[in-house]
């Protein structure tokens, strides 16, 4: 039996009269594949934003390892190995795809400022070695051929692959993907699909994503929370969810 | 595309006139003379009444014919504007590097031709490129719009003013002081404010830069107050003073060289220094862009979130941003003392502050080579405009105006060095 990575009880967010957030729990253990899905304007972005420090949770825990980041400011999340993608991508678009990927490796690599002034061997072997990793991780993402591009001319759905290696450059632990399939058609979904078997096996690392693309929730999924206006609705295997009357309600409404 | 005047042209024609005798009558028409101890109006002479009245008639047949004009405009063929690979070929990093070389050849070299008051001017355009190019990396490359700039400015300019006076301390020794004391202080103001944004960022450098000023002017006992300090040093070449008569202990360049006193030497002396010290902000700067510090400002002028979400702390990168951009001008500012021998709070109002960052935005946000051309159209064109001192204001209005309509991203903006893969 694997260990827990992230524990989530009783979180809640409220904004203003609005509870947008009510008592959300989830537990994700080492590489698995998690998703939250749920019904449009259900709270799930507004849960991954309090997960990642985005909002600060009005109350509930959210621990990582054991260890309680609830509250904690974004970059500091981040720097624990909890990194996301946004559901409406958000790469530095006038910089080129390379370049995307050498800022987030902005706190690996060597940022001494006299050391750069004056372009010590530590410095040049540095650069060298995030650019080697960029490198490697545009391969794997299948981006090489646009590798010099400005990151705002890509295609859609390479700029969704590139906003999922950038995260890939922080080595996080728990990546968290929000609607990394939409907009993208069903080859490029079969791809993401692939790509997040690749990262699971080869890389260890564990998956939280949003999703509303059914088939591939349910096929890459080793665990389904559903949220329903703000509260947790069911909580399962694929099968279970599939087959729960209340999710099924949820999604298609009272028959 | 009718070619009938209709009512309403006819309406907006005759108010347009009317428009213009209503404002140019009291100003330009009527005359206050003082007449012992009362101010008496008389009507101004015929000849300016004419022309009011002629421009007003001129505005009329402006308005009223305006779109016709407008197509007999449109129908002459148009003089191509700079081609587009030309303008690419220029907004090139390497090419601007080119130039920027080329500049700094020449300026080593013309200060042995030119006239004193000539270096001198150049001497003062130095300083402006210094400001400049320490505004663009706050301004340009991290996006901050910082208006109290000046008040670090002031800082490094008291910091050798005050070692100086106090303790005697020389200009070598207090260069890098001042500059660790304006970054000092851009550090403990930027801790503060950096958590603000855009506007409000903007207002609250803008007071700071203020409260600095006020702050020098008021503390009399030690800055005294606005009188300022003066005999303040300047700087000597490895001991050696340019004064004619060195002080105890010191020896004069003239004389170690057996050569006859002459005060240019002096003024060729300061020029140089200052090329110096853009030579290595230029130098700094060049570097800092391809640095990982370079690409985490812009990538955060980009996007903040992103940034935060991939473990980057934004207001540690602006810190640093601030933090820099501010040392310059403490180098900037004791060097400015060092020169001027004088100065008083009065050197650092907003107007300097918005005449560096006119210099930044005329010269294209991020560009180095834009930077240095604005400094000199800035600099020097109210000094070769002495003579119309009174429309000074009105044609770096005119200027601003044009440059919005004409080249909105500045005289010659950069494009990124951007980093490539190898394949």
């Amino acid at each position: 039996m694997s260990r827990p990575i992230l524990e989530v009880s009783g979180l809640c967010m409220r904004f203003g009269g609005l509870l947008a957030v009510n008592g959300v729990g989830l537990t994700v253990q080492e590489k698995q594949v998690v998703s939250m899905i749920g019904p449009n304007g259900a709270g799930k972005t507004t849960v991954f934003n309090c997960l990642t420090g985005f909002y600060k949770p009005t109350s509930g825990t959210v621990l990582l390892d054991g260890e309680a980041i609830q509250g904690l400011a974004g970059h500091e999340i981040a720097r624990k190995g909890v990194v996301r993608t946004f559901q409406n991508v958000r790469l530095f678009k006038d910089m080129t795809a390379i370049e995307n990927l050498l800022i987030a490796q902005h706190r690996h690599i060597n940022t001494n400022f006299l050391a750069g002034l004056f372009k010590t061997p530590a410095f040049r072997k540095s650069e060298r070695e995030a650019m080697e990793f960029a490198a490697h991780w545009l391969e794997k993402v299948n981006l090489t051929n646009v590798a010099n591009r400005p990151a705002g001319t890509l295609a859609y759905g390479q700029q969704r692959r590139l906003e999922i290696a950038r995260c890939m450059m922080t080595r996080p632990r728990l990546l968290m993907l929000d609607e990394p399939a939409a907009g993208l058609n069903p080859n490029e979904t079969e791809e993401l699909k692939k790509l997040i078997g690749v990262l699971r096996d080869e890389y260890n690392v564990t998956v939280l994503l949003i999703e509303h693309d059914m088939k591939l929730v349910m096929s890459i999924s080793d665990h389904i929370v559903v949220i329903n206006q703000g509260t947790p609705l069911a909580d399962g295997t694929p099968e279970q969810i599939r087959d729960n009357p209340d999710v099924i309600k949820a999604y298609l409404g009272e028959a | 595309m009718s070619t009938s005047i209709t009512a309403k042209q006819f309406k907006t024609a005759f108010f347009s006139a009317l428009l213009v005798l209503a404002v140019a009558y009291p100003i330009l028409g009527l005359k206050l003379n003082i007449v012992g101890i009362k101010l008496e109006v008389h009507g101004a002479s015929d000849p300016i009444l004419w022309t009011i009245f002629a421009c007003a008639i001129g505005m009329f047949f402006w308005q009223l014919f305006r779109s016709q004009l407008g197509d007999a405009w449109n129908a002459v063929p148009k003089v191509p504007g700079v081609p587009s690979s030309a303008s690419n070929f220029l907004t090139l990093p390497s090419t601007q590097r080119w130039f920027v070389l080329a500049l700094v050849v020449v300026a080593l070299v013309w200060p042995f031709f030119g006239s004193r008051g000539a270096v001198d001017i150049a001497t003062l355009i130095l300083i402006y490129v210094m400001l400049g190019l320490g505004l663009n990396i706050v301004v340009g490359l991290a996006g901050l719009l910082d208006l109290g700039y000046v008040g670090f400015y002031a800082v490094g300019a008291y910091s050798y003013a005050l070692l100086s006076h106090y303790y005697g301390f020389g200009f070598w020794l207090c260069l890098p002081i001042a500059g660790l004391m304006a970054a000092l202080f851009g550090f403990l103001l930027g801790f503060p404010v950096l958590r603000l944004r855009g506007d409000y960022l903007a207002i609250v450098t803008l007071g700071f830069g203020e409260i600095i000023r006020i702050l020098l002017r008021n503390l009399t006992g030690l800055t005294g107050g606005p009188n300022g300090i003066s005999n303040i040093e300047k700087p000597t070449l490895f001991g050696l003073s340019f004064e004619r008569k060195a002080a105890e202990g010191l020896q004069t360049f003239h004389e170690y060289f057996g050569i006859a006193y002459n005060s240019i030497y002096k003024v060729i002396f300061l020029y140089l220094v200052a090329l110096l010290l853009v030579l290595l902000a230029l130098f700094v700067i060049n570097r800092l862009l391809r640095m990982p510090i370079g690409r985490a400002w812009e990538a955060l002028r980009e996007d903040e979130i992103a940034c935060r979400a991939l473990g980057m702390n934004p207001t540690v990168i602006k810190l640093s941003a601030f933090t820099l951009g501010a040392c310059f001008a403490g180098f900037a500012g004791s060097f400015f003392a060092a020169r001027q021998g004088l100065i008083t709070p009065e050197s650092f109002t907003f107007l300097e502050s918005a005449t560096i960052l006119a210099i930044v935005v005329l010269g294209g946000l991020g560009s180095q080579l834009g930077v240095i051309l604005a400094a000199i159209v800035m600099i020097l064109l109210p000094e070769l405009m002495r003579n119309f001192s009174e429309y000074r204001m009105l044609l770096f209005g005119a200027l601003m105006v044009f440059m919005m309509i004409w080249r909105p991203q500045g005289f010659l903006p950069m494009q990124r060095p951007h980093l490539e893969l190898k394949q």
